[in-house]
């Protein structure tokens, strides 16, 4: 699904960040992304959202190379990619429901054909009674769901999730590293970036380590 | 927070998973009666501090670039009422001389202006009006017939008519003895200088007010734009295309320019109806007179208005166009691929 092949990054002039990537994302895969603070796990993310190019190297998307993409096509593409930023990124105007409608919104859909989906998943979130409420007053927690539920309203092929558990307590960090499990299991990629040796110790899975710019995979 | 709770569902949602969220028609879930959207359903919030100093420059900056507007059109049209209202009026002058006869000179003077075309009438200006309009330098009780008095005849000309004043001139030296015409061609000359020179200042003002508006509402814009630059990142990475991104950009600030500019351009539009009011109830005082004469009625016309319109939809337009603008080019840098087309 996502597949970089010898991939390297710097920024400006600056050394390689991140030397020689080479792997897969396949199919209804999960992996831990990890490494040290710094190590580059957020512009490897990145790099696979198509929000940065790499230096050198190639990233193919759904069996198609990035650079060959056109602009129409990008939007397309980026809606199979569920994204759940470290810093939630959640609109403070907008509902945590509206928040979470985003990305169906932005489709065209209408609201009576995606209200019930919106609402279901909230709960399914534990977020039920706190949909008309504004971000701002949501707590840690409560934002990262929010972040989680939008990442999720429309069913991506990919889920990239950058430090999902950095804000919340350990027994909410399970509860979530459930919520991803699940999702893997229904089908979707999960691409979890964290540096919470206790996490991934909870779910035996592929993991991709990062150190110093360059990548170790363990199956 | 809820983070007591269970994250609810998860086991009833079992094996349809996260991402297929369709609820089963046998457990409908809860409905909200009413989705209250604080946003009034637009993605782009409300005015924030930055949008509503936006509207505020909006509407002072429409207020006076109309004003200037209906400043230089009422100028320029006093300017040429002046000029029409002069040039539509010649006078004749008939000097005292020995044996002639002055009311019979002045009747011959008449008869002959009133036979050339183009002149709608002639009006002898009797010995009452010529010692009215001594009497500020000799005073009153004055016998015009005991003191060689010049005499008078005012002669309106046609409205659109060019008679041939040259003609006139000729025929009047060579039957009329002492008779000379003055055309106040010195006078329209000079005024067509002055009112030319005040309307090339008033376009040079309204061009420096309108460019000066351009550039304050571009920045303006840019500067409440840039409070939304989040916005349209969320947007640009949930899938949304840089179309529809700019269009709803482009439609809440549409939206907020119109609203300041009809604002400004009604309040500019507001004091010139009130000030022609003003100028028709006080036509009779000759305080209103004396105004009246210099500014005209105040009355900048239906074009005036036209244009006031005009500027309230270029500025409304102009800040639409920028707020697209300033999105598709935030996006394009987000973009960092796609901008080749496959080979």
């Amino acid at each position: 699904m996502i597949k970089l092949d010898n991939v390297g990054l710097r920024y400006g002039l600056g050394p390689e960040v991140l030397s020689d990537l080479s792997f897969e994302i396949g199919p209804k895969s999960f992996q831990f992304l990890t490494g040290p603070s710094g190590a580059g796990k957020t512009s490897l993310l990145r790099l696979m959202l198509l929000a940065l190019k790499p230096t050198r190297g190639l990233v193919s998307l759904f069996g198609k190379e990035a650079a060959q993409i056109t602009p129409a096509e990008m939007p397309s593409i980026r809606r199979r990619i569920g994204v759940v930023f470290q810093d939630f990124r959640l609109l403070d105007h907008l509902t945590t429901y509206e928040n979470v409608a985003l990305p169906l919104v932005v489709r065209g859909k209408e609201e009576v054909a995606y209200r019930t989906d919106v609402t279901d998943l909230l709960k399914w979130v534990g977020l039920g009674d706190r949909m008309h409420v504004l971000p701002p007053v949501l707590s840690g927690g409560e934002k990262q769901r929010a972040a989680i539920a939008r990442a999720l309203i429309d069913q991506p092929n990919v889920l990239l999730a950058d430090e999902p558990t950095g804000n919340v307590d350990p027994p909410l960090a399970r509860r979530l590293l459930r919520l991803f499990i699940e999702l893997h299991r229904s089908g979707t990629s999960v691409v979890i970036a964290t540096h919470d040796l206790g996490l991934m110790d909870q779910f035996n899975a592929r993991r991709l380590v990062l150190n110093e710019g360059r990548l170790q995979i363990y199956d | 927070m809820t983070d007591g709770r269970d994250i609810a569902g998860e086991k009833r949602r079992g094996a349809a998973g996260p991402a297929k969220p369709v609820a089963p028609a046998a457990a409908k879930p809860e409905q909200p009666a009413r989705y209250n959207l604080r946003s009034g359903r637009n993605i782009v919030p409300r005015e924030g501090v930055a949008g509503q100093a936006l509207g505020i420059v909006i509407a002072i900056m429409t207020f006076l670039a109309c004003l200037t507007l209906g400043a230089v059109a009422s100028v320029s049209d006093t300017a040429a009422n002046w000029q029409r209202d002069i040039s539509r009026e010649v006078t004749i002058q008939l000097k005292p001389f020995d044996n002639v006869e002055m009311e019979t000179a002045l009747k011959q003077a008449q008869d002959l202006v009133a036979s050339f075309e183009g002149v709608a009438s002639v009006a002898i200006i009797d010995k009452a009006d010529t010692a009215d309009l001594l009497e500020p330098w000799l005073g009153t009780g004055i016998d015009i017939d005991e003191l060689p008095v010049p005499r008078l005849l005012t002669v309106r000309i046609k409205d659109g008519a060019t008679p041939d004043l040259e003609a006139l001139r000729a025929a009047l030296a060579a039957k009329v003895p002492g008779a000379s015409l003055d055309d106040h061609r010195a006078w329209v000359d000079r005024l067509v200088t002055m009112a030319f020179t005040t309307i090339a200042i008033g376009a040079s003002v309204l061009a420096l007010v309108l460019t000066a508006t351009v550039l304050i509402v571009v920045f303006a814009t840019r500067g409440a734009m840039a409070g939304n630059r989040d916005i349209v990142e969320v947007l640009h990475f949930v899938g949304a295309d840089s179309n529809f991104i700019a269009h709803e950009f482009q439609r809440h600030f549409l939206s907020l320019a119109f609203r300041g500019a009809l604002a400004g351009g009604a309040g500019a539009a507001a004091i010139f109806i009130g000030l022609a009011v003003w100028a028709y109830l006080s036509r009779a005082t000759p305080q209103g007179d004396q105004i009246a004469a210099l500014f005209g009625g105040f009355t900048i016309g239906w074009l005036g208005y036209a244009g006031i319109a005009a500027i309230i939809g270029l500025i409304a337009m102009l800040v639409a166009a920028t707020s697209r603008y300033t999105v598709l080019r935030h996006v394009g840098s987000l973009e960092t691929y796609g901008r080749r087309r496959p080979e």
